[in-house]
């Protein structure tokens, strides 16, 4: 006998729920998270080792580094004395919830304050799996184009703060700030944007300060 | 991008539904894609033949319903269809608007045989 069953389930349901457990956990051990996402090149762990010279003892950090190969970025962080954690994705392009759970378990998370997941270098898939961070962070560069928002609106839309990199090269890079911040307003209005340079530590300061009181405000709402 | 993922989240939902229904093939499956998920359903495809080989579900028709990316404009309300290439109500020109469709991505039904 044929039967229809009406279903309408999420496609990613699954991982959500896993990335629920996830955030729990985070804040159970107290542990603000960020998924940090953005194209290749564009200065991940760039920004990751620039900010933790700016907080300048503020905050702890620990990274969970998403690559297809390699312990490069976590070579890196460990180097600047950053508890660190490489996933290998194999061929995936992108972090998911079951990844970061393994992840959770090599991390001392009672020793960290904030935790950064570098996400896979991509600009479409990463955004469609929740982590069980607590916020998504997206770094533009100058070099990558002003179209960026246009050809990826996915990303511009799934992301709760932005930062500008390498703002040091808007001399030499044709790119149209307004133009791209246009397309940033309507896929996402208000969001908290932050210009700076990796390179030269152009507004740092700022983006710093900002951290740190996302993860007092973060505190707040999860006290232990 | 991700078809692989989600072509195997597609086959998890599905023989969960199947088994509790003591389904003994799934004949058909409607999945609806929006615009703004970036899936590409020829790729859903060619990871299903692999993926749901072995299974009760691997002859099963897959049907996809595509949705369009729509937006409202917050200063006229007009709905309008969203362009590729600018962000601007075709009404008015405003750049104030909120996307109301587009993001869909979900297992609507499947057909089955008990």
């Amino acid at each position: 006998m044929k039967q229809t069953i009406p279903i309408v389930e999420n496609i990613l349901s699954a991982n959500d729920r896993l990335a629920e457990e996830n955030r729990a956990r985070l804040d159970a051990a107290g542990v603000f998270a960020i998924n940090l996402m953005a194209s290749p090149g564009a200065g991940k762990t760039s920004l990751i080792l620039a900010t933790l010279a700016t907080l300048a003892g503020r905050l702890r950090l620990g990274v969970i580094e998403g690559d297809l190969a390699g312990s490069i970025d976590a070579d890196k962080a460990a180097a600047a004395g950053i508890p660190a954690v490489q996933i290998n994705t194999g061929g995936e392009c992108h972090l998911d919830a079951v990844m970061i759970r393994g992840a959770l378990d090599s991390l001392p998370l009672g020793q960290i304050d904030l935790l950064i997941i570098e996400n896979v270098g991509n600009l479409v898939c990463p955004v469609a799996f929740q982590l069980g961070s607590h916020l998504n962070l997206l770094i533009a560069s100058i070099p990558e184009g002003d179209d960026k928002p246009y050809k990826y609106p996915g990303m511009y839309r799934g992301v709760q703060a932005l930062v500008i990199n390498k703002t040091d090269l808007l001399p030499y890079v044709p790119f149209n700030m307004d133009y791209f911040r246009r397309g940033v307003q309507a896929l996402n209005p208000g969001l908290a944007t932050f210009p700076l340079s990796c390179r030269t530590g152009e507004g740092l300061p700022a983006f710093a300060d900002w951290l740190v009181g996302q993860v007092q405000h973060g505190r707040k709402k999860n006290p232990r | 991008m991700h078809e692989m993922a989600v072509t195997e989240s597609i086959l998890r939902i599905t023989l969960d539904h199947a088994g509790r229904a003591k389904a003994s093939r799934v004949s058909a499956i409607t999945i609806k894609l929006g615009q703004l998920s970036s899936l590409v359903d020829d790729s859903i495809r060619f990871y299903w033949d692999l993926i749901a080989a072995d299974t009760i579900a691997e002859k099963a028709e897959l049907y996809f319903e595509r949705v369009p990316a729509r937006a409202l404009c917050l200063d006229c309300n007009t709905e309008f269809a969203l362009p590729k290439d600018s962000f601007v109500c075709p009404n008015c020109r405003s750049e104030r608007f909120r996307i109301i469709a587009g993001d869909e991505m979900s297992v609507e039904s499947i057909e089955v045989e008990t």
